[in-house]
């Protein structure tokens, strides 16, 4: 068989790309962010309120972009969850077959929207008409790049729940049925916390798309670094910050290497939620082939 | 009984409602994003590059450079894809290594496109001196492509059945040959189809080309692998934000806009019928 080690080994070389462009991420992004370390105390960063990165002297402090990330992360979660569910319950329980085959394709095309399209939208039609209609002096804040977040994450979220509902074997249904249960009772009852787990890791999921989406708050959130007392209050949130500043800062400079702390801040907060996705779905998997 | 009854109608009509609510919503940014831009499109507008500080003319530079970034990103990606996805289900076992192997493409997948930027602008344009170029984009964008492909080749090498790769030992081929001769071919539509649908996910990503390759404005087409492009996504973000007229050239945005879901979408599209249509010839 000589023939066929070669190609085993290139296969297997190759496999590891992924795995090295992983390890390269991480190494990478703390070998750009630690020197920030020299130049500021960890707790400044992380507990500091003051982002002026370009003042002489310059103030790292994150937790206004930190908690632009979680302001936007869970209005967004609170608006896009609950329709997501429902989206997918009624994807998978009370929509009509022929419907579905429509429906459910749609659904994940909807899911390609690129962010920029959504972010644009927030700064041409609903910034201005907010602003307008509830007297603001900015339409460019958190409720409106969270609304659109949560647009932007329906579909994540619905898809992957309805997959988990659909995974639910119908005897089940059928058992819930046979005893006289109505729909909403073998929804609720039966079918629902069947798929719990895959429900659980869709909502992580879209949460983490959310913490990591960048075009929408980029252009939407209003870019203000404060900590956000209303859901009207401009924010900047990690990830804004970044593509907003990455531009026009020096290679090397204190603010370069912030904006990477920022970046593996980002990182670790994201795969914690993946991880944790992860766990949820390995260990609740029942039903999967 | 009767509340029970009742209990299940309004619930039934709450999910027609979810379900109403966001197609309405999603379907109504398309419908609008549509009205808009329709009038900009014209022969000349996908022909021309942008004129006059990008005030006037066509969008045929920024068009040209997202079909440039596609292909540099799906090179990279797509072989590397599918390889990965071959090694892990023909030969990988179920050992530590490939656990953590899976662990890795995961993890991948859940990065932030603009954590994906950092680690381009720091690896490619800096590290390796590939500059902000045409090739740093393409692969950062490369990289992001890559646990999509992995996943959508895995699931295309599963269903292909067992018997197949069991009547190629039976006649004497080694692994090797199976895998080429016979599983390759029999998954490589799906495969594929998973492909066209990275091509719409990177083709839409603004984020990660930011500050690796993507250009405010270049004279012309990008002539090598080491020269800064334009990107539509890109190109909509510069006109709606930092734009010398940003009222004048809303006819523009509105026309970028909706060639970038044309594109976008349209290649979503495709892929997910001919994905349809070969799971219908597979159940027949």
């Amino acid at each position: 068989m000589k023939g066929d080690i070669l190609p085993r080994r290139i296969i297997s070389g190759v496999a590891l790309t992924g795995m090295t462009i992983m390890i390269f991420i991480l190494f990478f992004l703390a070998r750009e962010s630690l020197p920030l370390l020299r130049e500021a105390a960890l707790s400044d960063i992380l507990a500091g309120k003051e982002w002026y990165p370009t003042y002489e002297p310059p103030e790292f402090g994150m937790l206004p972009l930190v908690a632009g990330s979680v302001s936007v992360t869970v209005l967004s979660a609170l608006m896009a969850i609950p329709l997501s569910l429902g989206v997918a319950v009624f994807l998978s329980e009370a929509c009509p077959r022929l419907l579905r085959e429509f429906f459910k394709p749609a659904l994940e095309i909807l899911g390609f929207l690129p962010s920029v399209v959504l972010g644009f939208i927030g700064m041409t039609v609903l910034a201005p008409w907010l602003q307008e209609s509830l007297d603001l002096t900015t339409g460019l804040n958190l409720f409106n790049a969270s609304f659109l977040m949560g647009i932007m994450i329906v579909p994540i979220v619905a898809s992957i729940a309805e997959d988990s509902l659909a995974a639910v074997p119908n005897d089940l249904r059928d058992a819930s049925y046979a005893m006289g249960a109505t729909r909403w009772e073998t929804t609720t009852r039966v079918v629902f916390p069947a798929a719990l787990p895959g429900i659980l890791e869709a909502c992580l999921l879209g949460i983490m798309r959310a913490v990591g989406e960048t075009m929408v708050v980029l252009m939407a959130a209003g870019g203000a670094a404060v900590i956000p007392e209303s859901v009207f209050d401009a924010v900047r949130p990690l990830t804004s910050t970044i593509a907003a500043e990455m531009g026009e800062t020096p290679v090397g400079s204190g603010h370069y290497h912030a904006l990477f702390f920022a970046g593996l801040l980002l990182f670790l907060f994201t795969w914690a939620i993946n991880l944790f996705a992860a766990r949820i779905e390995a260990r609740g998997r029942r039903w999967r082939s | 009984m009767k509340g029970r009854v009742l209990k299940d109608r309004l619930a039934t009509a709450l999910l027609w409602a979810c379900m109403g609510t966001t197609l309405a919503i999603l379907g109504g940014i398309l419908l609008f994003l549509v009205v808009r831009g329709a009038g900009s499109l014209s022969w000349e507008f996908f022909t021309q590059p942008p004129r006059d500080s990008m005030t006037k003319g066509g969008i045929s530079t920024p068009l040209v450079g997202t079909i440039q970034l596609v292909f540099v990103a799906m090179a990279f990606a797509f072989p590397v894809g599918i390889l990965t996805a071959v090694y892990l289900n023909e030969y990988a076992r179920e050992d530590r290594f490939t656990k953590l192997l899976r662990l890795a493409v995961r993890s991948l997948a859940g990065v932030p496109s603009v954590v994906f930027g950092l680690f381009g602008l720091s690896f490619f344009v800096i590290f390796l001196k590939f500059g902000s170029s045409l090739l740093s984009a393409g692969l950062t964008l490369g990289c992001l492509a890559l646990p999509v492909i992995v996943g959508a080749s895995e699931a295309a090498l599963k269903s292909v059945p067992q018997d197949y790769r069991d009547a190629s030992y039976a006649m004497g081929a080694t692994r090797w040959q199976t895998i080429r001769k016979v599983v390759l071919p029999a998954a490589f539509p799906a495969i594929l189809t998973g492909g066209i649908l990275s091509v719409g996910r990177v083709a839409g990503e603004t984020a990660p080309i930011i500050f690796t390759g993507a250009a405010f404005f270049t004279p012309g087409f990008a002539k090598n692998l080491f020269s800064e492009v334009m990107a539509l996504p890109y190109h909509v973000l510069i006109l709606a934000t930092a734009g010398t007229n940003i009222e004048e050239t809303r006819g523009i945005q509105y026309g970028t806009i909706l060639v970038l879901l044309l594109v976008v979408l349209g290649i979503t599209l495709a892929g997910v019928l001919w994905r349809a249509r070969l799971r219908m010839r597979s159940t027949r």
